[in-house]
């Protein structure tokens, strides 16, 4: 129910020469508490896609609606809107500003009108919430690592308690090791607090690891909606817009055209970790 | 939003105005600017609107495009017509309290009109069929003489065009920085006037940092690349003038002549 976009159209600079269509008629729901992935090449749409979820682009036609409402109809509040559907730019520094950390994180409770102590304790939880420890609460985000600056740029918008989390492309320009404990992370919160989550990765491994459906985006329109699984069967449609499957995917293709019994659908390692053991006999 | 904002407005299809030479347009720009202050009879202005209007109709740029360049100076074509035409002496015509309007007035009113939306229209048709790479190659090139007199043109020109280059970059990180800030509940719209100055703060630290950060980015990539300013560095794409640019500046020639023919001789 939380989340419905219709025939969403959108147009970059109607009317001149420079006109280009970034949406062409996409249509989706996403309930309550569901952890979708959104991958597509760089220019397929599913940046400008999410920014329509929060009201931050209008569309040229089509609806959205929020729990049942319009969020375009008469009297409905953008901003209490965007506190409701969280959005996590890629890069944190778009909107990292204060002079410590932990007043960056008060800066999206304020706006909502919370008291000073109020903002304070929700920064103090979203900071912990991220695994920011306290001693970096007072120091300058430009200090921090892209890591660091990425999880307080999280706690940001955790802290204005939405109930729909969008990030787009959270794990860009990390190291393994951060990349697998911002999405760990995140994982977390869509378990623990049951929040609805929407990621955008270019990584297909994540995607199989963390995502329980996934849309596929390609030149503005919705190639494909399903779960991973039933989505990488697909991987030559996939590589023909600039995707592909899990590595390990095509390794069991692999090795079932070479008469080796694994399943077809494997799409994690640890999937094809215990295929193959079983092919070994040793479960 | 913001993304509608266009700097240096060229506006891109294919036209014989978008591949002349930039210098050729510069020249023709002036000769049309100069011509106008020449123009003080009524075929003089015939002329001129028939070149401008063959230069528009060859530039193959929509004529809303065209215009818009005018309302910028709608309050100063209102002030200087107003002005021409109840302070300027002569034959009385009809007179409402202490303002006379005469026939001079009118005239010189009228005049002063065209010429102001002429010089607006022409010099927006040389910004809307020249990138503004291609104006900063065409300047550095016409002004090379300067040199001589240590103007350092080839620097001046080379801000120029990464000043250029990075409008729209910031423009977009603007974009980009304010769509953050609204996700966090940021209002940039509402509130008085100190409000919204502090409202700004948070658009302008980060995108403050993001500029010094890329102009540090670009200066390396420079210096990784060898720049070392003007001296003996050839250009990839020389300007070059073509058959059409010997033809325009022919055309230049006639219109200037017919301009000053009608001057002397009407």
């Amino acid at each position: 129910m939380a989340i419905r976009a219709e025939h969403l159209t959108f147009v970059y600079n109607q009317g001149t020469a420079l006109e280009q269509k970034a949406l062409d008629d996409v249509s989706f729901e996403i309930p309550d508490g569901q952890f979708v992935g959104v991958i597509g090449h760089t220019g397929s749409g599913k940046s400008t896609m999410i920014q329509h979820l929060n009201g931050l682009v209008k569309p040229t036609s089509g609806k959205i609606y929020y729990n049942g409402e319009d969020i375009y109809g008469e009297g409905y509040s953008l901003k209490t809107l965007r506190s409701k559907v969280g959005l996590v730019f890629q890069y944190p520094e778009h909107q990292l500003f204060e002079v410590d950390v932990i007043s960056d994180v008060c800066y999206g409770p304020r706006n909502l009108g919370l008291s000073p102590e109020e903002a304070r304790q929700r920064a103090e939880e979203a900071l912990r919430l991220v695994g920011m420890k306290e001693k970096y609460w007072q120091q300058s985000p430009f200090e921090l690592s892209g890591g660091q600056k990425r999880r307080v740029a999280i706690a940001g918008v955790l802290a204005m308690n939405p109930e729909v989390l969008i990030l787009d492309e959270p794990t860009a320009g990390l190291d393994p090791k951060g990349r697998d404990e911002i999405l760990d992370q995140v994982r977390e919160l869509h378990e623990k607090k049951g929040m609805t989550i929407l990621l955008v990765s270019h990584s297909m491994e994540d995607m199989a690891r963390y995502a329980q459906r996934l849309l596929v985006m390609n030149h503005g329109r919705k190639a494909f909606d399903g779960t991973p699984k039933e989505i990488f069967e697909h991987y030559k449609e996939l590589e023909s817009m600039g995707l592909a499957a899990p590595q390990v995917t095509y390794i069991a293709h692999a090795l079932r055209e070479r008469g080796l019994a694994v399943e077809e659908d494997i799409t994690t390692v640890e999937e094809a970790r215990d295929a193959i053991l079983r092919l070994f006999g040793k479960e | 939003m913001i993304r509608d904002i266009t700097i240096g407005q060229y506006y891109p299809v294919d036209s014989v105005l978008h591949r002349l030479d930039p210098r050729t347009k510069l020249f023709g720009t002036m000769v049309f600017i100069v011509s106008l202050f020449l123009a003080d009879h009524i075929w003089s202005y015939v002329v001129a609107t028939v070149f401008l209007a063959a230069a528009i109709r060859m530039s193959r740029v929509p004529l809303p495009f065209m215009v818009r360049g005018l309302k910028a100076i709608v309050f100063l074509l209102l002030i200087s017509v107003s002005f021409n035409l109840f302070l300027t002496d002569g034959e009385e015509i009809f007179h409402i309290w202490i303002l006379r309007v005469t026939k001079e007035g009118v005239r010189m009113a009228a005049f002063m009109a065209v010429r102001l939306i002429y010089l607006v229209v022409g010099s927006s048709i040389m910004t809307l069929t020249t990138t503004p790479n291609q104006l900063t190659d065409g300047l550095e090139k016409s002004l090379g003489f300067l040199k001589k007199v240590k103007v350092p043109v080839h620097e001046i020109a080379m801000i120029m065009s990464i000043a250029l280059r990075f409008i729209p970059i910031l423009v977009e990180e603007t974009d980009k920085i304010m769509k953050a800030q609204m996700a966090r509940g940021a209002d940039f719209e509402s509130g008085g006037l100190i409000q919204k100055a502090k409202s700004m703060v948070p658009l302008l630290v980060p995108l403050f940092i993001s500029a010094f950060r890329r102009a540090t980015d670009l200066a390396m990539a420079m210096e990784a690349r060898c720049y070392h300013g003007g001296e003996g560095r050839t250009k990839m794409k020389p300007l070059r003038y073509a058959p059409r640019d010997r033809a325009a500046y022919a055309v230049f020639a006639v219109y200037l002549a017919a301009m000053v023919g009608t001057r002397v001789l009407v």
